[in-house]
């Protein structure tokens, strides 16, 4: 009994994990390489927190699709993530370009971190002027 | 003195900057995106008709007025819903609505239509998949304001019921059109 259920148990997740990833042939070793790697960079704009790579909707498999065929057309990686930045906009892309729009995102770290820098050096600045003040005022 | 008074003041200003951001991302549903394709042309496209394979479309085949381009599948759940609505605005007001039967079988895409009612002055067959994507399509329903020119000026993702009609659709419409929108008579039963 265990024994039946454990097996229906193994089977039904395989099935799952095969919805997810469907094999697609190339032509050669680099054409699959970039497949991965396109897929794995591309956010699927219908679940918000996963590559097409990761997503079994059915949107991620139409893209990953495309991103086959696209692939196997030779076309480059940049070709590819144009194509799709085109129809879906920034959000698909895991690493999106800076631009006016998202300077803030990108530079308000750094600026942050440069204000707290000069906080930090004026104050030990000034305690280091006062300290050697009160040592020559001890002479 | 003065400096004590600064870093009394710093939290504060900084607090009260983090409130002004938080409160307007409480307004911003993260599962709604931008379109890409605002202010640019409807994508090329060369599909059937739903109700008759023989008749091709093309963008030249579209209306030459401001419609609204519904993208909808008879699989998609939400459509349903929104399908009553979409018949009411097509009865009471003169916008057009073109459907997009999208990644549809034809003839679940004929039996939601015969069974519900048909509110498009066209319905575009799009069985691949290929103009939704086109479209930047990422969730039925979308919809789309396509305006006299045939550029996309507007896009909602999601069910248009009375409330988004009535707050994002209309005003929509009318600021590209630039006339309030004309509500047709209906005829009073004696």
């Amino acid at each position: 009994m265990m024994k039946t259920l454990f097996t229906a148990l193994i089977v039904m997740m395989s099935f799952q994990l095969q919805a997810v990833i469907e094999t697609y042939e190339f032509e050669t070793p680099e054409q699959e390489q970039l497949y991965t790697e396109i897929i794995n960079e591309l956010r699927c704009p219908k679940c918000q927190n996963q590559t097409i790579a990761e997503s079994n909707a059915g949107l991620s498999e139409d893209l990953r699709y495309i991103v086959y065929q696209k692939v196997s057309q030779n076309q480059t990686k940049r070709e590819i993530l144009a194509y799709m930045q085109e129809r879906y906009g920034d959000f698909v892309l895991y690493d999106p370009p800076v631009k006016p729009s998202n300077y803030f995102l990108w530079f308000a770290p750094i600026i942050v971190f440069l204000i707290i820098l000069a906080a930090v050096l004026t104050k030990v600045g000034r305690r280091r002027v006062k300290g050697e003040q009160s040592e020559s005022g001890e002479e | 003195m003065n400096k004590k008074l600064v870093l009394a003041i710093a939290p504060i200003i900084t607090f009260i900057i983090l409130v002004f951001f938080f409160w307007f991302a409480l307004d911003k549903d993260p599962t709604k995106l931008n379109s890409n394709l605002i202010d640019k042309p409807v994508p090329e496209f060369k599909l059937p008709a739903l109700e008759n394979p023989e008749i091709v479309y093309t963008s030249d085949s579209l209306p030459d007025e401001l419609f609204l381009l519904n993208v909808w599948g008879s699989w998609c759940g939400p459509c349903h819903i929104e399908h009553p609505y979409l018949m009411k605005f097509a009865q009471q007001y003169e916008v057009p609505i073109v459907g997009v039967n999208y990644k549809d079988k034809t003839l679940d895409g004929l039996e939601f239509i015969e069974s519900k009612g048909n509110p498009y002055s066209m319905i575009i067959a799009d069985q691949e998949g290929q103009f939704g994507i086109d479209l930047g399509v990422y969730g039925a329903p979308e919809t789309f304001i396509v305006d006299a020119v045939g550029n996309i000026r507007f896009r909602y993702v999601g069910v248009i019921d009375d409330r988004v009609w009535e707050t994002k659709i209309q005003p929509a419409v009318e600021a590209i059109q630039g006339k309030p929108l004309t509500q047709l008579v209906q005829e009073q039963t004696p």
